[in-house]
């Protein structure tokens, strides 16, 4: 696999390029079908509202899925990413208006590992509360 | 009623083959909106080594999910649906999926806890291609939260 960032440039604290993803209920309608999960608490406001949460919310996988952009993005091949995972710690609350919400992630290299691999951590935020837990990515790098 | 800790360990028949079509992953690229070329240019998947698109790196969800359905209505391991949410997740890639991919599941039951009323299940899928390499593992929680009253 050939990740354009080189081993040898980076170091523990090195940041990625942040990056902030927007999200409304008609993009949650989208990942609904593209993904399969129809599960009403992510496009029916009653039935959200029914089972105790505030509104609407983003599948927990559509937030995990634009956090690793950060990381994708960085190294160009998805390829390098060896091992992703997540905690889902808060709900991402989709409102229906025009601006919906905003997903914001930042990430940095938290440590060098063997085979010229590095371990990035994640953050990821939304209106100021964090999303996502323990969110780390080993990534191969050149 | 707790979940059933005896089913730890527990082994699932792999799914029949899922097979990963170019324009699925191209779906699921836009419905992310993620528009590194790897994913929908074979051009430039083969540029980065690739022989065909590459899927993004929660795809393999999609099909992970699907088979999960085996342990998740389960009649015999009883788990209340209504009540689950999605406590983690994490992926452990051999290589990315590519289209053209035929993958098989095999769900095992890793633990089952149980903690202030909440019954925790972590479940494995091990994804395969045809050809019986190893893929991704998806490593999956979920909590199903305490009844009312419980």
């Amino acid at each position: 696999m050939s990740a354009i960032v080189n081993y040898d440039e980076v170091e523990v604290g090195t940041e990625l390029p942040a990056q902030s993803f927007p999200v409304s209920r008609a993009t949650l309608v989208q990942y609904a079908g593209a993904s399969g999960d129809f599960n009403p608490i992510h496009w029916n406001e009653a039935f959200a509202k029914g089972v105790g949460l505030p509104d609407v919310i983003a599948h927990g996988m559509f937030t995990m899925a634009e956090a690793v952009r950060v990381v994708t993005d960085w190294v160009v091949d998805p390829g390098a990413v060896v091992e992703y995972g997540v905690r889902f710690t808060k709900p991402v609350v989709v409102p229906n208006d025009e601006t919906g919400a905003v997903i914001e992630v930042t990430g940095k290299v938290a440590a060098m590992l063997d085979d010229r691999r590095v371990r990035v951590d994640l953050v990821a935020t939304c209106a100021g509360q964090k999303v996502l837990g323990m969110s780390r990515a080993v990534v191969q790098l050149a | 009623m707790p979940l059933d800790p005896a089913f730890v360990g527990r082994t699932y028949p792999p799914t029949p083959a899922y097979e990963v079509g170019r324009e699925k992953i191209r779906e699921f690229a836009e419905a992310v909106r993620d528009a590194n070329p790897a994913y929908t240019d074979r051009e430039a998947a083969k540029a980065l080594g690739h022989p065909d698109v590459v899927a993004p790196p929660t795809f393999p969800f999609v099909i992970t999910y699907r088979a999960a359905g085996q342990v998740v209505q389960d009649p015999e391991l009883g788990l209340d649906f209504s009540r689950v949410v999605h406590g983690d997740q994490r992926f452990v890639y051999n290589r990315p999926v590519r289209a053209g991919d035929r993958l098989s599941v095999t769900c095992v039951i890793d633990s089952i806890k149980s903690l202030a009323g909440n019954d925790i299940l972590s479940v494995r899928g091990e994804v395969a291609d045809e050809s019986g390499e190893h893929v991704v593992t998806a490593y999956m929680t979920l909590v199903a939260r305490a009844a009312e009253g419980e």
